[in-house]
């Protein structure tokens, strides 16, 4: 009876688990399963097996939490210097590592490409008395504290945005009141139960709610309109020059084999001119956001220095 | 009754012989992995969703839910037997169904369990096809006040009501909380109590805590005491099944179960842990046999195991309804709806109907499968009290350490288990309720994000925690709860 039990256990774990024991190259996905670094993870390679590219064994391993930080720091201990070692990360672990003062340095990783982007943007209640971006900062400068704005994590992006929207509006970022929420569902409730007056995430998240009517969206940091929301405008169209991304991407190991990492520059170039990748683009809703190799790993350096300056504006970090 | 009729069009979708045969590939999964501790539903739909690329969305999401309703039921076994709740929702269900099992009543737990789940399932289920709607937008009234009174009135009755002592729950309670507090605080940003260790930073896994106290704990403490107990486990031969009483007992928990269990689903945060310690906060409270608790009380089996799995049927409403994910659960479900490139939300009723009452039809063919799937297994389960203590409990151990490293493979995880079910022994030798530690690490971080969330979004002036009329009474209840037992006895002295 027991034993027939472990057995079901042993199978289940192994079945549900981990995936192909002769897999050929280890994938880190710092978050938990069924989020967006996950799923991107998971797609791309799904994706390179589809179009051809790349079509031996992956096995990925979760570690979830920080931003990302902790599923790199492990990352980094297991498998400096190995070849066919990625991971996936994005905007967010930029600001995280800052915050947490994590011992990680972006730019010790080789930097393989940035897949994804969402763009985020900015809603008030839909009965509220705002209708564009420039009413909202108007008040907002008025009396910041009286305005709470909810988003993701403190330091995440959707934080950086609401940031660098106040700096532009001649607002001092410290000023803010700024009120962390756990998931864009939780914003959006937020939103409309009146607790907070405007709030920030990514567009997939709150589009249907403002095609229900409960929200109105004021802005969006892309540097063009979106097609499925026409009527929004840009940040800069409202007068706020930002252009910010919610982008996600890969890493290979630092001190990765120059020809294996060449290798997987190649591949994932090859992907992101693939139809298999265009149409898993379409149906998840992400932008095409691709860029490789070093070109990067400048973009990387340049974030990290933008997103640095402004949590210090913001007293998060010193 | 437009209702009605799309409802049997949904009996059509879910009656096609391969839906059939999906959803009951999901109800035994979601029973296996109910009994499993570690894996929870919301693991096995992250893992199983690149079969969706596969899987037709009608098929891929009966299966779903018949996971998600199979570990509710299934996670009432190991809670029952071995006192390791397979499920965080069935935590509550160990406190009185293991007593019942040790006095030979185990089957009759299982049986009420199974019951009830079926019960509430199936009211659930109902409530869910006709006033799905109107639940829906409770999510939009409730402010960070309303759920930071909630959670106190939780805190207070939990830590007065379980255990001998409430110098005893407060600590145990104070203990969880701050386990809660462990990793990176979400509105800062800044890592608390991890002491330097990278891992810690994500915080403690709920699962780690909880088959730690209960498993690890449990099984040290027999070990510990094993030379001076009794050399068996209380037969389970001859034992009485579900008896005219025993029915009796437990209708009326069922129902009040499934009326705490379907609301709080809805709501964000609710999962499935606090409507089952409402639940058996309120039987313990109305039962006419008060001193059977704490040794084996019916009633507090047959409300928490009504409660989860109304709160699983809870979940579907604004997941389905709104596109609001109100659980890790729901948020997975959301991520396998993505996939497929549909939204949940009020669209999804009219642009894909076939789906979704589709889905709601398998709902309730899944909850009858499970009943009938798992009333005759209750007889071979409680044959798992014949193992001799020593093999059970090393059984046990193995078990629960897959479970553990079946979470995400870590052996930090692994040493807080060992930790924590140090822990667990000492708290069991000495007396201290294992609840409030549970209920203070699940509803510890949520309190301090909506007390936080409230004060802020007032400006820090503290009368906006009772400004909404819920909020305030429901701090009023659970200030009474704080105070009229020591003025009940300080006057009865006088007296």
């Amino acid at each position: 009876m027991k034993l027939s039990k472990t057995l079901i256990a042993l199978a289940m774990t192994a079945a549900l688990g981990t995936g192909a024991a002769s897999a050929q190259v280890n994938v880190m996905l710092p978050a938990a399963p069924g989020g967006g670094w996950d799923g991107t993870g998971r797609q791309a390679f799904q994706a390179l097996k589809d179009a051809g590219i790349y079509t031996d064994g992956v096995n990925f391993t979760n570690t979830g939490g920080a931003g990302g930080t902790v599923g790199l720091a492990e990352f980094l201990g297991t498998s400096t210097g190995q070849p066919d070692a990625l991971a996936v990360f994005g905007a967010i672990t930029v600001g995280a590592i800052q915050l947490n003062s994590s011992p990680i340095n972006l730019a010790d990783f080789r930097p393989v490409a940035r897949l994804t982007a969402e763009y985020l943007v900015v809603a008030v209640a839909a009965d509220s008395p705002y209708n564009t971006l420039a009413d909202l900062v108007a008040d907002l400068k008025a009396d910041p504290g009286a305005h709470p704005i909810g988003g993701g994590s403190a330091g995440g992006v959707d934080h950086i945005a609401v940031a660098l929207l106040a700096q532009e509006g001649g607002i001092p970022v410290a000023d803010l009141n700024y009120i962390p929420q756990t998931s864009g569902a939780e914003t959006v409730t937020a939103i409309v139960n009146g607790t907070l007056t405007a709030g920030v995430s990514g567009t997939s998240e709150f589009a249907q709610f403002a095609e229900q009517g409960r929200i109105k969206l004021l802005g969006v940091t892309a540097a063009e309109r979106r097609t499925n929301l026409p009527d929004v405008p840009t940040f800069t169209e409202a007068g706020y020059p930002i252009e910010l991304a919610n982008w996600r991407g890969i890493l290979a190991a630092p001190g990765a084999p120059d020809d294996n990492y060449a290798q997987w520059v190649d591949r994932f170039t090859q992907l992101s001119k693939s139809d298999a990748w265009k149409a898993v683009l379409e149906t998840q809703g992400w932008d095409d956001y691709f860029l490789a190799g070093e070109d990067f790993g400048a973009f990387i350096a340049q974030e990290t220095a933008t997103q640095g300056k402004v949590l210090k504006d913001a007293g998060l970090v010193n | 009754m437009q209702t009605f009729g799309l409802l049997l069009d949904g009996f059509a979708v879910a009656v096609q012989p391969v839906n059939l045969m999906w959803a009951l590939v999901g109800s035994l999964l979601g029973t296996i992995i109910g009994i499993l501790p570690g894996i929870g539903p919301a693991l096995t739909i992250a893992l199983l969703l690149p079969i969706t690329t596969t899987l037709e969305p009608t098929s891929a999401f009966i299966m779903f839910a018949g996971i998600l309703y199979g570990a509710m039921y299934g996670g009432s076994t190991t809670s029952i037997l071995l006192n390791t709740p397979g499920e965080a929702g069935s935590m509550m269900t160990a406190l009185e169904g293991n007593k019942m099992a040790r006095a030979g009543r185990g089957a009759a737990a299982l049986t009420t369990a199974a019951l009830g789940s079926f019960v509430a399932g199936t009211i659930a289920t109902l409530a869910l096809t006709f006033a799905a709607p109107a639940i829906a937008e409770l999510a939009f009234y409730f402010k960070p006040a309303d759920y930071f009174a909630l959670t106190t009135l939780a805190f207070c009755s939990v830590a007065v009501v379980m255990g001998n002592s409430r110098t005893r729950g407060f600590i145990s309670l104070f203990i969880g909380i701050a386990i809660g507090v462990i990793g990176i605080d979400s509105m800062s940003g800044q890592p608390r109590l991890t002491f330097g260790v990278m891992q810690l930073l994500r915080g403690v896994e709920l699962t780690v805590v909880l088959v730690s106290l209960f498993a690890v704990g449990e099984m040290l403490y027999v070990a510990s005491r094993f030379r001076s107990a009794p050399a068996a486990m209380a037969s389970v031969k001859g034992q009485a099944w579900f008896t005219r009483e025993d029915f009796a007992r437990s209708w009326k928990p069922w129902l009040r179960g499934t009326l705490i269990g379907f609301p709080m689903g809805a709501l964000p945060g609710g999962g499935s842990e606090i409507p089952t310690m409402l639940s058996y906060t309120l039987e313990r409270k109305l039962s006419r046999h008060k001193d059977e608790f704490g040794h084996g009380a019916i009633e507090g089996v047959a409300g928490p195991e009504a409660a989860n799995n109304a709160a699983a049927a809870g979940i579907l409403v604004p997941l389905l309804t709104l596109g609001l994910p109100t659980s890790a659960t729901a948020a997975v479900l959301l991520a396998a709806f993505q996939n497929y490139g549909l939204q949940p939300g009020p669209f999804l009723f009219t642009s894909n109907p076939a789906l979704i009452w589709g889905l709601i039809a398998s709902l309730y063919i899944g909850n009858v499968m499970l009943l009938v799937l798992n009333l005759p297994l209750v007889g071979i389960w409680v044959q798992l009290l014949r193992i001799p203590r020593p093999q059970l409990y090393a059984g046990i151990l193995v078990f629960a350490m897959i479970g553990v490293w079946g979470l995400a493979g870590s052996w930090t995880d692994l040493a807080i288990m060992l930790v924590i079910g140090l822990m667990g022994y000492v708290m069991r030798v000495y007396d201290f309720p294992i609840a409030p530690v549970l209920i203070g690490l699940i509803l510890g971080p949520m309190a301090e994000t909506q007390l936080r969330t409230a004060l802020a979004a007032g400006q820090g002036n503290p009368i906006v925690l009772v400004s909404t009329p819920l909020s305030g009474t429901l701090m009023v209840i659970a200030l009474l709860f704080l105070a009229v037992p020591p003025l009940l006895r300080r006057l009865r002295a006088n007296a």
